[in-house]
């Protein structure tokens, strides 16, 4: 009688799995800064050829004469995803407000699937459903306020974004909603708040920080945002100065260029530093939300 | 006996399917602390939840019958809930402050209710928070979180934001249960300098924190009121088996 004896060979196991998981662990981590690490190398001879501040503010843009301003992109970038976020926080925090606190149960827990399907729809349909639908209405409404534009420009690709990036900022608010302790919010009804005082004051106020989290996670999905972008977001040159003008992001610049311009100096050079950029402004964003966070915590616990 | 603050008649609470609070009827006596005592589960903190239709708040909760507060029913469709909820403070069982200050936790209360006026609201905080002996031990950091000061002093904060609405009802649902000795010995002080000036609910399993306080009892077994009256006689005489074997300690 007896169990067989295993423990050799379990420990074996134990060991080998435990050195398995710490090495993917790490691995995972390092990407970011070998992604960061390669980009920056490819980088360098186009760095070493004009200075860092001539490529971010200048809006000469000719390549075959070696001229490389990223402003009109970077400008391009920040109007495109900043109409995203103008259009979509304001409507998901009112979504994800009323699922996590006023909506019933069967309402609550029949939407929510609905609402994170949008996240699995492939962002080329996005960008088919913006030239068909989104585009001619900008164009359409834009007329009956007088104003002539093509429809590709930043406020399709602004409504377009946006709805991309409804799930992402739902789905997290309603979770970190829902995670705020019952007891709080009897503390303040108890004291005869209404239910929006209570959500406005209270709610709203301990969830701040994962509130904006979510918001920053929607924020660097749009900012990296490619297909459904170039599909209409009208790709010209130029620094836009409104929401009809056209705009030409980052990821669409990389997107079209990139593999057709070898031959040209530097264009491949450029090319990695317009990722490298695009990368940094995510990683700014990210950080700022941090310290933003950080300072909240300790000010309100 | 002085006139009954609180009267319930044939209040029923069910949740979903379960019927939690079978057909209680009962008077309670203003300015004075009521125990309600019984076993866990057996509907305690659902009937001091009714008496501020906080019970309202759990998903399928549904309640008949009337609890009539100062002779206004306050389940009637016309009553208006916020004003209810006013007149009563409630303790819950862990100290929940709000996330902000000291001061603004206190405030927090006068502000929703319009004031604004910022030596009033200061004078406001120092007299609820002298009145739960908490001002010398927090007046030079009213600007921190309320987060940062011990769980007892967190409790004696969240008594003093409840009074500062000027309720006339304290609820408490066994405030004093994640407290250490000393901690719950204060809030039972402030309990019993509070008793002049307020109705006090408290809901308790610890017989001897109702023996302590209490001027009045109600017992409750699953679901149903035993045996209510004033606490010397509940504790001395009880007549109904149930309340007799659990004041004896054999069932708990």
């Amino acid at each position: 009688m007896g169990l067989p004896n295993r423990t050799k060979r379990s420990r074996l196991y134990d060991r080998a799995a435990a050195v398995l998981m710490g090495v993917l662990a790490r691995l995972s981590g390092l990407i970011v800064i070998v992604i960061a690490a390669g980009l920056f190398w490819k980088s360098v001879p186009i760095l070493k050829n004009q200075s860092l501040s001539a490529l971010l503010f200048s809006s000469e843009w000719y390549p075959l004469r070696g001229q490389f301003g990223f402003l009109p992109f970077i400008m391009g970038s920040l109007w495109v995803t900043g109409t995203a976020m103008i259009l979509a926080v304001p409507l998901c925090l009112l979504t994800a407000i009323y699922l996590a606190e006023y909506a019933p149960r069967g309402i609550r827990e029949g939407m929510r699937p609905l609402i994170d399907l949008l996240a699995g729809i492939p962002s080329v349909v996005y960008g088919v459903w913006g030239v068909l639908v989104v585009v001619p209405w900008v164009k359409r409404a834009a007329g009956w306020f007088g104003y002539s534009t093509s429809g590709y420009c930043v406020l399709s690709a602004g409504i377009v974004l946006a709805v991309m990036i409804f799930p992402v900022i739902i789905h997290m608010t309603v979770e970190i909603l829902r995670a705020v302790p019952q007891e709080i919010r009897e503390a303040s009804l108890s004291l005869g708040a209404t239910q929006w005082q209570t959500i406005k004051k209270v709610v709203l106020r301990k969830a701040f920080g994962g509130v904006l989290a979510a918001i920053v996670l929607g924020l660097s999905r749009a900012f990296g945002e490619t297909i459904a972008v170039l599909m209409v977001a009208g790709n010209a040159v130029r620094s836009p100065t409104g929401f009809l003008d056209a705009a030409y992001p980052l990821p669409a610049l990389i997107a079209n260029n990139y593999g057709e311009m070898m031959s040209i100096p530097l264009y491949d050079s450029a090319m990695m530093l317009a990722c490298l950029i695009l990368l940094g402004i995510v990683l700014v964003f990210n950080v700022l939300a941090k310290l933003v966070l950080m300072r909240i915590q300790k000010e309100i616990q | 006996m002085n006139q009954p603050h609180i009267r319930v008649e044939n209040l029923n609470v069910y949740y979903g399917s379960d019927h939690s609070l079978r057909d209680v009827s009962i008077e309670l006596p203003g300015r004075q602390i009521i125990a309600v005592i019984g076993p866990s589960g057996c509907g305690k903190t659902t009937f001091l939840k009714s008496l501020n239709r906080m019970v309202e708040l759990a998903e399928g909760a549904r309640v008949t019958g009337r609890v009539l507060v100062d002779g206004e029913d306050i389940y009637s469709p016309t009553a208006e809930v916020t004003a209810i909820r006013k007149k009563m403070g409630l303790l819950s069982q862990t100290p929940r402050p709000l996330p902000m200050s000291i001061y603004e936790n206190v405030a927090y209360g006068p502000r929703i209710h319009g004031l604004n006026d910022r030596r009033k609201l200061d004078e406001i905080v120092e007299f609820r928070l002298r009145q739960v002996g908490l001002w010398e031990e927090v007046k030079d950091r009213l600007g921190q979180p309320a987060s940062r000061i011990s769980i007892g002093q967190q409790q004696r904060l969240c008594l003093a934001r409840g009074l500062a609405v000027e309720p006339e009802i304290i609820l408490a649902d066994e405030p004093t249960s994640a407290l250490d000795p000393m901690s719950s010995r204060r809030i039972e002080e402030c309990f019993l300098e509070l008793k002049k000036d307020y109705t006090i609910v408290i809901v308790t399993h610890i017989l001897r924190q109702a023996r302590r306080l209490a001027d009045y009892a109600a017992f409750f077994y699953c679901g149903r009121l035993v045996e209510h009256g004033p606490a010397a006689r509940m504790f001395e005489n009880p007549t109904q088996r149930e309340t007799i074997e659990y004041v004896k300690g054999i069932i708990s």
